[in-house]
Order: structure tokens, then C-alpha cells, then sequence
């Protein structure tokens, strides 16, 4: 009987397998014949001939005489470049959320909880067209910028700020901010110790701040402040020299951003919510500060739960930046997009932009499990 | 005054309550409610009063522009470039076109009959009026009816389906890739827990890749590379494509789901149905998918919800859909600079759709947790 079963399971596996390469074959035939029918290359020999396709846009140069090959990789750039800020903003805007959600002030939970409604049953290509099509369009052409402070104007062209220039002797600086991270990590880590040893507690907090913003603050202006700020200038109708923030970038991050945050500040409610309120009962009888018990009681154990759940919404922000190709703004699937409509060569494009996708996301998932396996309840070693 | 005085009982003093006082004034009431909900202590109320001024700043100039300056009837002509309010008008002018698309006018009894049918349904299982089996059957075989009265053919004028857009292929788009990618996403769920190594490992090698990849490139594969893969001479039209894009990519995130059902279930129950001689078959289909499938109800709604907001990608791919009929219409040289009323009502429509589903899929986890109890 067993037996059988075995051999059952054998045949079955051994059919399904046949079946999947036979399949497989009759795909690559279907698509050899295909690509010859009508005429399309294959092989990613294109990568290193001339693109001619003009990016708006890149973080890295670029010019149109650049290679196919080229002209990807810059899409891919803007794609993790979008991806990182997004997700750093989106952390801060979630988590700011989440807290309002379940903050004692009636209105601004009301106000948190109708912002996340809003935004989470609403496609975010809507809400991207939205921040792209209205919010920017409606702003003023660059003659009648919205002009805040010195060498930041804000018009239908852009966000133009105002772009540092570093002198020598700025190393020294940077010097200085990396050597205060330093100090701060061991700090930190010899307050945790001594509070364990003693219990008293130093506060880590602003002594780490004052450090951070003190020391590299005395060293930039005993070297004379080796900064200097380039404003955007008028001339014409546009602005020339500064830095600028176009509005395919400004809406995408937008609406991106503020997509992601809603789904970010649920999964901050759900965590801090699912804490047992003895917990915080416990706590307050002790006569533990309000602060305190956020920091140390409420913050471990809610944080369990809200990191597997936000690792998801980082990897779909990822997918997500994806839309950029719905506003024009070049990352990786819009130039990618752009070069399939030249050269039909959409296989390779396609399988390109998949692997991307999957390491990335591989990749966010693999650091967001690191952390996850030191802040989840150790059972038994302690 | 003492609160000791002498009771009946010759010297035995007996305590004697005075009545309590009435709570102070400002612990009672609105002005207590917002002591304690809205001042409790000054950072709460910079908070309160930073929350006012943004309400202040911002709904009283969106309640006039969508309101009170706002223009509610006329043509073009009403609604000068430029002016203070919204106008309305043109929603109303358009109003078919976001709705069904090109859909031919004298047919127009079809997809809302459809409409009307598909409503019925809904309701009809959400208030549980009929038997698991008879909605099970009617859900297989509504898509079916839907697709005939909307298509034709049959005794029906057929509608070419470049013509079909607006709300009406959002919401068919859903629905179909819905209820089609639920039992295939059951499939690849049972799949991936399978025994055998083969099976398991082609589940895997469709779900991963598929949830680790955008929409967006599944609907270009769907639009650009699948007909290529189609034998020479077979043309598939860029809906149906499309459709299947949709029910793929579907499918994977209806798989995962699943499986956090399945891995719900007791090892016991398997033990239980193994020890009254069930098959594999009978054990899955009679005793753990019931089970599991019920558990994952709320999140099943979720994914729903999900996917019908995924539709609005199709626009990308060259299809109408209501989102695609709402940017064209802004497009409309007739009327020129009405973005805003047109996304306005856009989100307004997703809104409603979206948040009654999500109502519904809580009402439902609510029931649960009362059962439990």
C-alpha cells in the first residue's frame, strides 16, 4: 500500500515535471518563431549600443550618446534612489500617524484615523495624478515663484534649493560627525551596560544629540565654515544653478510617500494596541514616567509585531515606485518602457526588471529579518 | 457638625453618611470631556489648537470650492476658465463616459442590468439569505451570465470590447480576476504544502516571483512579451491578456493568504480525519479548507480590496478603465482645467467602494471575535 502510494507520487512528480518542460519547449519554440516573424533581436547585445534616448532627471550623468546598457542602470538608480527616501520618509510620516492614532488628544487621533482612511482606499495611481496633475500644476510659473527663504523657490518647474559647495577643509567636518557617530555608539552601549550594573541610567539621549550636532558645529566654525550656498538664479523664463527637485520626482515622492505612511501608521496602531494594557497598568503604578514606559515597556514589545508587517509595506513601496512611469518620471521601468517601444525587445527588458525587483526586495527583506530576529522574544536563553 | 450621631439604639453610635457632592463642574460634561480629551496638560492643548488652525485653514476654502461657490448646472459655457469653485457640470456631462466607457447608448440596459444583478448578489450573501452551495454556484456562474449580457452574442447585438471602459471595466476586471484567481490561488496554496518535492517546488517558483514583482511588469509581460509566446497566428485580444495578467498576479497573493489559513489549522484535525479513513482529497476539501478558507475571510476582503484599486494600472497598458476614462476626460478640450473635480470624484467613488468593503471585512472579524467569546 505504501508502497504504491510511492510509486503513485513518483509518476505524478514525474508527469508534472515532463509536463512543465514540455511546456517550457513549446513557449521557446512559439517565441523563436515569434522574434523571427517580426524581425526582433535577442540577446542583450543592444546594452552596448547608443541609446539616443533623452532622461530627464538622473542623479548620475547622462547624455542621449550614452549606451542602452547605460541608460538602464541610470533607471535603476532613480529606482533605489526613490525606494530609500521613500522609505525613511514614509517610516517617519507612518510612525508619526500611528502615534496620533492612539494619542489621548480626541481630535488628532480623529484627524490620524480620517487621514488613513482616506489614503489607504484610494488607488495610489489617483493619488499620484493628483499630487502631479493638480497640486503641481497648480503652482506658479517660475517669474512668480513662491520664494520662502534665500535661494528656494518653488514653482511648476520644480523645488529649487539652494546647492552647497564645499570648500577645503570640509573633510574635517565630515571628520567630526563621523568620529561623534562613534563616540555616541560606544556611549550608548557603555550607558547599557553601567545601567545594568547599577541601575542608574544616564540620559543617552541628549548627551548623544549634543555630541552629534556640538562637535561637528565647533569644528565647522573654528575652520571658518568652509560651506558655500549657490542659489538658483532667474534667467529668462527658468532657473539656472542650485539644486532642484523636479515635480516628476516632488509628486512621485509624494504621493509615494504618503501612500505608504498610512499602511505604516496601521501597522504602528496595531502594535502599540495589541500591548497588554496590564502592561502599561503595571507600569504607571510603579510610578514610571510616561516617556519611559513608550521608550521601554511599550516600544519592545508592540515593535514584535509592527516589523514583520512594515517589512511587507517597504517591499511594496519598492513595487509601488514602479507608478513612476504614470507621471514620467525615468526609473527603471519608464526608461526601461522606453526601450522595449524602440527595439521590441521586451523579453530581456522584462526579465531585467524582475530580477531587479526580486533583489531588492530580497534584499530589504533579508535586513528587515536581521533586525527582526534581535528585537523578537528570545525564549529560554535569558 | 459631627459625622457620628446618636441612632436609636441608646449609646451606640452609628455612622451616617452625608451625600455625596456633585462632581465639580469642570470634570462633567463637554467642558470635563475636554479637559480630559483635548487640554490634558499644555502639550495636548498646543496639539488641539495646531489641529484647529489646520482645520481652520483648510475646510472652510474646500467647502467653498466644492459647495458654495461651486457651479451646479449648465454646459461649458457655465463654468468660466479659471473661476473660484468646481464644476459640477462637468461631471455630469461625462458621467456615462466614466461610467461604461464608449459603451454604446442604445445597449446601455446591459451593464446596468448587470449592475443591478451583481448588487443583488452581494447583498444577497452578505445578509447570508441563501445556502453555501447555491452562492458558491451563483458566483461560479455569475462572471459567466455578466460577460454574455455585457458582450453579446447569442441572441444579444455583441459590443466590441474596445469600447468597454469606465467603472464598468474596473469593476469587471476585479470581479473576474477575483473569482477566478481564488481557486487557483487555493490550488498553489494546497500546492506549496504538498508532499511532493516537484509540485511544491513549481508552487513556490510561481508565487515568489510572481509577489516579489511589481503589477506594472506583469502587465507589460501580459501586454507586450505574452504574444510572443503564443503559437504563430494566434491573436489574443489586449483585454483578455490583460485579465489574465490581473488573475496571475492575483493568484499568488490569493495563495499566500490561503496558506496562513491552512497553517491555522491543528495538526489534530489532519490526525482526526486520517483516523476516520479520509483521503487526501476528502481531508482537504470536507475538513480543513472549510476551516481555513473561513479564518482568512477578512484578509480574502483585504486582498479584494487590494486588487480592485490595482485595476486603476490597467491604464498604463492602453486600457480605459475608470481612472483612464477620468484622466481623458480632463483631457476633453471642451472642458479644459477641471482636473480636480475629476480626480475629486474619482477618489470619491474608489472611496466608497473600498471603504464599505473594508467595513463589511471588519463586521465580519467583529462576529468572529463575538463567537469565540
Amino acid at each position: 500500500m505504501i508502497k504504491s502510494s510511492r510509486a503513485t507520487g513518483l509518476f505524478l512528480q514525474g508527469a508534472v515535471t515532463a509536463g512543465v518542460i514540455y511546456l517550457g519547449y513549446l513557449l521557446f519554440l512559439n517565441t523563436q518563431a515569434n522574434l523571427e516573424a517580426r524581425n526582433i533581436a535577442s540577446g542583450f547585445g543592444f546594452f552596448s549600443t547608443e541609446a539616443g534616448l533623452p532622461i530627464s532627471n538622473t542623479l548620475l550623468p547622462y547624455t542621449p550618446a550614452d549606451t542602452y546598457g547605460y541608460a538602464f542602470f541610470i533607471g535603476v538608480v532613480n529606482t533605489l534612489y526613490v525606494a530609500i527616501l521613500g522609505i525613511f520618509a514614509a517610516t517617519t510620516i507612518g510612525v508619526l500617524i500611528g502615534v496620533s492614532r492612539v494619542s489621548g488628544n480626541w481630535l488628532i487621533a480623529k484627524l490620524a484615523g480620517i487621514y488613513v482612511e482616506t489614503l489607504r482606499n484610494i488607488p495610489l495611481l489617483l493619488t499620484l495624478f493628483f499630487s502631479y496633475g493638480v497640486t503641481i500644476a497648480s503652482l506658479p510659473s517660475p517669474r512668480n515663484s513662491i520664494h520662502p527663504f534665500f535661494g528656494c523657490f518653488l514653482n511648476n518647474r520644480g523645488l529649487y534649493l539652494p546647492k552647497p559647495i564645499f570648500q577645503e577643509g570640509f573633510g574635517l567636518v565630515m571628520t567630526a560627525f563621523v568620529l561623534s557617530l562613534v563616540i555616541v555608539f560606544v556611549l550608548s552601549r557603555w550607558a547599557d551596560r553601567y545601567h545594568d550594573r547599577t541601575g542608574v541610567s544616564i540620559p543617552v539621549g541628549w548627551i548623544g544629540v549634543m555630541v552629534l550636532f556640538g562637535l561637528p558645529a565647533i569644528v565647522l566654525f573654528t575652520t571658518g565654515v568652509p560651506v558655500r550656498w549657490e542659489g538658483a538664479v532667474l534667467q529668462g523664463f527658468n532657473f539656472s544653478g542650485g539644486m532642484v527637485l523636479r515635480p516628476e520626482f516632488t509628486a512621485l515622492m509624494i504621493g509615494l510617500v504618503l501612500y505608504t505612511a498610512a499602511f505604516i501608521g496601521e501597522n504602528v496602531r496595531s502594535g502599540i494596541q495589541a500591548v497588554d494594557i496590564g502592561q502599561l497598568e503595571a507600569a504607571q503604578s510603579f510610578g514610571v514616567g510616561n516617556g519611559v514606559i513608550m521608550r521601554r515597556i511599550i516600544l519592545p514589545q508592540a515593535l514584535r509585531i509592527i516589523i514583520p508587517a512594515t517589512t511587507n509595506d517597504y517591499t511594496s513601496l519598492v513595487k509601488n515606485s514602479s507608478l513612476a512611469v504614470a507621471i514620467g518620471y525615468p526609473d527603471m521601468v519608464s526608461v526601461g518602457g522606453t526601450i522595449i517601444g524602440q527595439n521590441d525587445q521586451a523579453i530581456e527588458i522584462i526579465g531585467l526588471w524582475m530580477a531587479v525587483y526580486l533583489a531588492i526586495n530580497l534584499l530589504i527583506s533579508s535586513l528587515m529579518n536581521l533586525i527582526n530576529s534581535r528585537i523578537q522574544l528570545k525564549e529560554g536563553s535569558e | 457638625m459631627s459625622v457620628l450621631t446618636s441612632g436609636n439604639q441608646g449609646d451606640l453610635l452609628v455612622f451616617q453618611p452625608k451625600p455625596d457632592l456633585p462632581p465639580p463642574l469642570q470634570s462633567v460634561g463637554i467642558i470635563g470631556w475636554m479637559r480630559v480629551n483635548l487640554f490634558k496638560g499644555w502639550i495636548h492643548t498646543v496639539l488641539t489648537f495646531a489641529a484647529c488652525l489646520l482645520l481652520y485653514k483648510t475646510i472652510p476654502p474646500l467647502l467653498s470650492w466644492a459647495i458654495f461657490d461651486a457651479v451646479w448646472v449648465g454646459g461649458a459655457a457655465a463654468c468660466p476658465a479659471g473661476a473660484e469653485g468646481a464644476c459640477w457640470p462637468f461631471i455630469v456631462d461625462k458621467f456615462r463616459v466614466l461610467m461604461v466607457g464608449l459603451y454604446p447608448r442604445e445597449y446601455l440596459w446591459r451593464p446596468i442590468l448587470s449592475l443591478a444583478i451583481f448588487i443583488v448578489l452581494s447583498l444577497l450573501s452578505a445578509m447570508r439569505m441563501l445556502s453555501t452551495r447555491k452562492l458558491v454556484s451563483l458566483w461560479i456562474v455569475l462572471p459567466v451570465f455578466l460577460f454574455w449580457l455585457v458582450n453579446g452574442g447569442m441572441g444579444l447585438a455583441p459590443v466590441d470590447q474596445s469600447l468597454w471602459g469606465g467603472l464598468m471595466l474596473s469593476m469587471g476586471l476585479a470581479l473576474v480576476g477575483i473569482l477566478v484567481s481564488l481557486p487557483m490561488g487555493v490550488c498553489l496554496a494546497l500546492g506549496r504544502r504538498s508532499g511532493f518535492a516537484v509540485i511544491k517546488a513549481l508552487c513556490i517558483g510561481i508565487i515568489e516571483p510572481v509577489r516579489g514583482v511589481p503589477l506594472i511588469t506583469i502587465l507589460f509581460m501580459a501586454s507586450v512579451m505574452m504574444p510572443l509566446f503564443l503559437p504563430v497566428g494566434m491573436e489574443v485580444n489586449n483585454l483578455l491578456r490583460v485579465q489574465a495578467g490581473i488573475i496571475l498576479f492575483s493568484a499568488a497573493y490569493m495563495a499566500e493568504v490561503v496558506r496562513g489559513g491552512l497553517q491555522g489549522i491543528p495538526r489534530g484535525q489532519y490526525d482526526a480525519a486520517k483516523s476516520i479513513g479520509l483521503n487526501y482529497w476528502k481531508t482537504t476539501f470536507l475538513v480543513i479548507l472549510p476551516q481555513a478558507l473561513r479564518h482568512v475571510v477578512p484578509s480574502l476582503i483585504g486582498r479584494c480590496i487590494a486588487l480592485f484599486k490595482d485595476t486603476s494600472l490597467v491604464i498604463i497598458v492602453g486600457l480605459l478603465d475608470f481612472l483612464g476614462m477620468i484622466k481623458a476626460s480632463a483631457q476633453d478640450p471642451e472642458w479644459l482645467g477641471h482636473d480636480a473635480e475629476a480626480y475629486v470624484f474619482c477618489a470619491l467613488i474608489y472611496w466608497i467602494i473600498c471603504f464599505g468593503m473594508s467595513r463589511y471585512g471588519r463586521s465580519l472579524e467583529e462576529l468572529r471575535e463575538k463567537e469565540a467569546e
